[in-house]
């Protein structure tokens, strides 16, 4: 198949077609499994990109989660680690550890990070862990069939609360992006999105600083990506997309909560609890 | 440090064999009766001398999961902890073997279920070699009957857990964690260097060069087929151990009458009973097993064969005795003697409970 692909590229470069672009070297040929239209792609890609723009390919460990990014390790031409559900924090940690000069990522979903790995990622997070997290929240656990997640908004239909997510049964949703902002081991702290080609260059810059942070050895860098399970919330992707900005957006606000170890101004985490209770927009 | 006589406790063997034997990482979480290998570690401060990273970690969970990234990079990473700590790293134990990382894991054995007690007790012997965590895996198991061999065994852990790429488990217990004896240390063996990682563990993550494939350290498989192959040669290095890697003592056992089998604490114990045995007259051999995976099958058979009876000696209710009469396809009377809740049974009530249940 890729053989396929190259001789129509240069079909198309023979009939005067410029290449404006193309696969990045770190992504492999591998066909990705997630559905369409699913943030995972892009964001793999902008992760990619940033590997190869930094030149560290050969310098870098990955770890992936459990979750609907299990096998990201087939997609990213580099080291990889696959870590059992939760744990990813706790095997960066040790890399760094060992390997101080290796740069040192995990991959993790809400499901993965924020609920079954709360433990590790906030301690990861507290002891200041040079490496770089990147989250991926969708609301949902996509993999196992689109279950209630941490992150499932107060309302919000899964497989696990059919009639929507309720207080009184299922608790809150956890805001752990804000969370751990306040722990002092943290140095950059954003969540970003991946829904449009302007949100999509913010996301790529902030996983471009995660990664500079830790290159200057700058302690732990988190970078959230808000992102669509259209699959699991039983929507188009446009749709999926469109109920993203209107009901995870106001209460997962978009932006840089903790940038060179300080808070961002104008982010009143504590506020946000009160004025933002996390439920589907009406 | 050079070769030098000290008295030590079990527990300190253990962490000053890691700073001899080259180990790079040591991650751990405090538990009773074991909390001295990370104490030990911690003040000896190996960091500044050998580059050897300590860390504390949140939970034992975390700290079998820091061993997997950490020896995932080719790597000698090592942790401790006692039973209940043992428990919960159970999930990050089948992982371990499920992606072939090679690393130890060592448990000062306390009496359960549950929080139990933090005394002495040998009731995880099932847990270590039956399976523990889910799946077909086995864990090579060393059994120390003294300070001496816990600090020895840390060496030997290292070089059977990158010949098979395997986890390897030292099963001590609290009394041999807590008592102190007299140890012979060794010479130092340095930490790898970056061409030995890379020589020893081509399989390890610390970043693809240009020139192979990106490593991938996973345990997991989608296709059956796939699953099965890989199943298949899990069980077949465990065959090779089984062939190769058995490890065990006889004391007295070619004239022998009945035979005590036991290991770890309750071997001492045996042996004072064996030797109590002799000046009454009764003709009693120690089959001492070091390791308990792979288990001294053929040989405890082939002993068997000329005995009257056996008594298995283990601070349970009764766990390496299945083990023992599958060895000698129950041919030979074979009883159990065990106490529980910490309490470390006499020689005499040993040397009872053979004339009661085996002699008589």
């Amino acid at each position: 198949m890729n053989q396929d692909i190259e001789a129509r590229k240069q079909e198309l470069l023979n009939q005067g077609y410029t290449e404006v672009y193309t696969k990045t070297k770190v992504l492999t040929d591998a066909v990705m499994h997630y559905c369409p239209g699913c943030g995972h792609g892009t964001t793999h890609r902008l992760v990619a990109e940033v590997i190869d723009e930094m030149g560290i390919q050969d310098n870098v460990v990955g770890v992936s989660p459990v979750g609907c990014s299990v096998l990201a390790y087939n997609y990213f031409d580099i080291d990889f680690q696959e870590a059992a559900h939760g744990r990813a924090p706790a095997l960066a940690t040790a890399v760094k550890r060992l390997n101080p000069d290796t740069f040192v990522f995990t991959y993790q979903g809400d499901g993965d990070l924020a609920a079954i790995g709360t433990a590790e990622t906030i301690h990861a997070c507290n002891r200041g862990e040079n490496i770089t997290m990147i989250f991926v929240n969708n609301g949902i656990y996509g993999m196992t069939g689109g279950q209630m997640a941490p992150t499932t908004l107060i309302g919000m239909k899964s497989a696990t609360t059919p009639y929507g997510r309720r207080v009184d049964i299922n608790g809150y949703p956890l805001r752990i992006t804000e969370l751990i902002s306040t722990l002092p081991g943290t140095y950059y702290v954003t969540r970003q999105s991946v829904q449009t080609p302007a949100a999509v260059r913010k996301a790529k810059a902030a996983i471009r600083k995660a990664f500079e942070n830790q290159k200057l050895k700058k302690g732990l860098s988190f970078v959230e990506i808000l992102s669509n399970c259209n699959s699991g919330w039983k929507m188009t992707p446009v749709q999926a997309n469109k109920w993203m900005e209107d009901n995870m957006m106001p209460n997962y606000p978009v932006g840089d909560i903790k940038v060179d170890g300080k808070l961002v101004e104008n982010v009143d985490v504590a506020r946000l609890a009160v004025d933002h209770p996390l439920s589907v927009m009406q | 440090m050079a070769k030098e006589l000290k008295l030590m406790k079990g527990n300190e063997a253990i962490a000053r064999a890691m700073i001899a034997s080259g180990t790079d990482g040591y991650f751990g979480y405090p538990i009773t009766p074991q909390s001295e290998v990370m104490e030990t570690l911690m003040a000896e401060k190996p960091w500044e001398e050998t580059g050897m990273v300590v860390l504390q970690a949140e939970s034992e969970m975390a700290s079998i999961n820091m061993v997997y990234g950490g020896a995932a990079t080719g790597k000698k990473v090592a942790t401790s902890s006692s039973s209940p700590g043992i428990s919960l790293m159970q999930e990050g134990l089948t992982y371990l073997a499920g992606a072939e990382i090679p690393c130890l894991v060592v448990n000062v054995m306390r009496g359960g279920p549950g929080l139990g007690t933090i005394q002495p007790s040998q009731s995880d012997y099932f847990q270590s070699v039956k399976g523990g965590g889910h799946g077909d895996y086995q864990l090579y198991t060393l059994a120390p009957a003294s300070v001496q061999e816990m600090y020895d065994f840390v060496f030997d852990a290292w070089d059977i857990a990158f010949k098979y790429r395997n986890p390897v488990l030292i099963l001590s217990d609290g009394a041999i964690g807590q008592c102190m004896e007299k140890l012979y240390t060794r010479d130092y063996v340095p930490r790898w260097t970056e061409e030995e990682r890379r020589k020893n563990a081509p399989w390890g993550t610390w970043g693809k060069p240009a020139n192979r494939p990106h490593n991938i350290i996973t345990s997991l498989e989608l296709d059956s087929a796939r699953q099965e192959v890989f199943n298949h040669k899990l069980q077949a290095k465990y065959a090779e151990m089984k062939e190769k890697e058995v490890r065990y003592e006889m004391l007295n056992c070619d004239d022998a009458d009945y035979i005590f089998v036991a290991y770890g604490s309750s071997s001492r114990i045996a042996m004072k009973a064996m030797q109590m045995a002799r000046e009454k007259g009764i003709k009693v051999g120690l089959f001492r097993l070091i390791t308990l995976f792979p288990f001294p099958t053929k040989q405890l058979a082939d002993v068997a064969k000329h005995v009257k009876g056996i008594l298995c000696v283990e601070m349970s209710a009764g766990q390496m005795i299945e083990d023992v009469r599958l060895a000698t396809e129950c041919n030979v009377k074979t009883e159990h003697f065990g106490r529980f809740g910490g309490i470390i049974p006499t020689p005499t009530e040993v040397l009872e409970a053979l004339e009661n249940k085996i002699i008589k």
